[in-house]
């Protein structure tokens, strides 16, 4: 756990103290856009999905997990709103994408054509991609849930309770699918040799990545956060692919992004930009 | 959300005297407010008149998630994303019940849902009307939510006694949950209503573009408008209780003054509340383009079926990979 590195940290009760320091805010503020993003990107391509799943069943579970991840979500922008960052609304729906901290492939669209007219989206993107992201996402709650800011620790212990439910869904997916078919068992690995080369920059921490850490924003740092997702990966997925992880376009922490987040903002910001005064 | 509707092609089915003594007790159970369960002994045009309804109104809750979808992703506030995604995975997992309940009744024919996404696919299995329509602006995630939904409770409230067991428990929660869809759709048309010129605009456009599907919803007032009803089966084994028409009044009445009190207005002047008929007059919607519209020819069906129909073959690997025999889908 290094723990040595602990004594670097104080707790931070509130968002008016965290505001004192602001080489702290601006770490803090950092981690809390990637943790806001990252669920905000992977609620809507689940959301594009609504209806077009592979059965009625999963329909229901992937939309139930999709609105959960929402949520999750909406407390980080909230957080960022106590610290003065901005409306929590207006941080959802009308920053640029250079502005955003989401890792790379979780903007990713979900297949070919569009959600309202010839979606040929691919399900083992959606298995490889969910049971990938929500695995890196309990690494990174427990880091958080002990946490120096407190109010972000209260909220990753929050989120955690309902995360075992999201995380045992997708494993049962990529497991099932991995150990049926010969199509399905070569969909998956497809999917999985394109994530390797680029989810690198999910599990990182950013520009900031040292101040997150040394002032005990979270309790592990990147590399570690590395090789816990790619022991429990290994742990399930008896084939990954042999070279290191890669960040193919770029680096998502760090506001690089692709056409595809330019897409996703638009859509998700269609009736809000229609007019933003209006109180909807 | 759904109503019973005809398309005017089906048969009924005869009833044929097998055992009168079984169908004496039969009719005696309903009679005395009993509930008939999946493996009771039932008459054969029961049995019929019940797939058809509960796998009618089960498609319809997983096609009726397809016009509200288009407003998932783009919904304008967070509060909003979380609001419309809970309703439509609500109206999923509708879908979801009463696939269920028509699954059991379909057993003895040896059909599965697998015919029924086929029968859907191939035009044999109709979805209710609103749902064939286009949405155009925010107002109409609204509009769904608080007329459309309000609407489905008037027509499933009316079945909230019904004598099949398994479709009554169903309804219970059903109708809960409808409850709060309208009043999810309600809060999105109070925000409209008291916004800015555009946000009135887009509400009033928006109900008077869905009027006449909202009219049309409860289906028609007799067999002489659109060829046949199953009404009077549906009554007669206490499936149902109002008639298509008793329930449009009931409609009316809620919602009309309501809708007045917004300030809006609905795109027939002639509409009005006769006291001493006591019943609202209205201009009928035109019944000829009911009947295209459930036929799927109305101005979404093609689009509509298209993504079931993309889903249903994007998704082929996937449902033979989770068979545990291989299956020749």
């Amino acid at each position: 756990m290094e723990r040595g590195e602990e004594k670097m940290s104080h707790v931070v009760e509130t968002a008016e103290l965290a505001k004192q320091d602001a080489t702290y805010l601006q770490a803090l503020t950092e981690l809390l856009f990637q943790l806001g993003d990252d669920d905000l990107l992977i609620a809507f391509r689940g959301s594009e999905w609504l209806g077009l799943a592979p059965h009625v069943e999963e329909d229901v579970a992937y939309s139930s997990i999709t609105q959960n991840t929402m949520g999750h979500a909406v407390m980080y922008y909230n957080l960022l709103e106590e610290l003065g960052i901005g409306k929590a609304d207006i941080l959802a729906h009308d920053r640029k994408p250079q502005e955003r901290r989401n890792g790379i492939y979780i903007e990713k669209r979900n297949g070919e054509g569009n959600y309202l007219d010839e979606p040929y989206y691919d399900w083992a993107l959606a298995v490889v991609r969910n049971y990938f992201y929500e695995t890196f996402k309990k690494i990174k709650l427990e880091a958080v849930a002990n946490s120096s800011y407190k109010p972000l620790a209260n909220v990753a212990r929050k989120v955690l309770m309902e995360h075992p439910y999201h995380l045992a869904h997708w494993k049962l997916w990529i497991k099932q699918l991995s150990n049926s078919t010969e199509e399905a068992k070569k969909r998956i690995q497809d999917r999985v040799k394109e994530a390797w080369e680029e989810f690198e920059d999910v599990l990182e921490l950013g520009k900031h990545a040292n101040d997150i850490r040394s002032f005990g924003l979270v309790s592990i740092g990147e590399e570690e956060m590395k090789d816990r997702w790619l022991d429990e990966v290994k742990s399930v997925l008896a084939d990954v692919p042999e070279g290191s992880l890669g960040k193919k376009y770029g680096n998502g922490r760090n506001g690089e992004h692709t056409q595809d987040l330019e897409q996703a903002i638009q859509t998700l910001a269609e009736v809000y930009n229609s007019d933003k005064t209006a109180a909807w | 959300m759904y109503n019973y509707v005809e398309d005017g092609d089906s048969k009924t089915t005869a009833y044929v005297e097998h055992d009168k003594a079984k169908y004496d007790a039969f009719m005696a159970r309903i009679e005395a407010g009993e509930k008939i369960e999946a493996d009771d002994w039932m008459p054969e045009d029961y049995r019929m008149a019940l797939i058809k309804l509960i796998s009618m109104h089960g498609i319809s809750e997983i096609m009726g998630a397809l016009p509200e979808k288009e407003w998932v992703p783009k919904a304008p506030t967070l509060r909003r994303k979380l609001g419309i995604m809970a309703k439509v995975q609500d109206e999923m997992g509708h879908g979801q019940l009463l696939l269920r309940v028509a699954e059991d009744l379909m057993k003895p024919y040896g059909k599965t849902r697998e015919n029924l996404m086929e029968d859907l696919l191939n035009g044999d299995l109709k979805f209710h009307n609103v749902f064939h329509m286009p949405t155009k602006t925010w107002a109409d995630a609204g509009m769904v939510g608080w007329l459309v939904d309000g609407a489905a409770i008037i027509s499933q409230t009316n079945m909230l006694d019904a004598s099949y067991g398994p479709y009554q428990r169903a309804l219970q929660r059903i109708c809960q949950e409808e409850v709060f869809h309208a009043q999810h759709g309600e809060s999105i048309i109070m925000a409209l209503a008291e916004g800015n010129e555009y946000q009135r605009d887009i509400l009033q456009e928006s109900l008077n573009r869905w009027w006449p599907s909202l009219l049309m919803f409860f289906g028609p007032a007799s067999a002489e408008t659109t060829g046949s009803s199953k009404q009077d089966i549906m009554i007669k084994y206490k499936i149902r209780k109002s008639t298509n028409e008793e329930l449009r009044q009931a409609f009316l009445t809620k919602y009309m003054p309501r809708v007045f009190s917004l300030g809006l207005t609905v795109p027939d002047e002639t509409i009005r509340y006769d006291e001493e008929e006591e019943k609202w007059i209205y201009k009928q919607p035109n019944w000829d383009e009911f009947k295209q519209i459930i036929r799927n020819n109305g101005p979404r069906s093609k689009e509509r079926l298209r993504l079931r129909e993309i889903a249903y073959e994007n998704n082929r690997w996937v449902r033979q990979a989770l068979a545990t025999e291989p299956v020749s889908v």
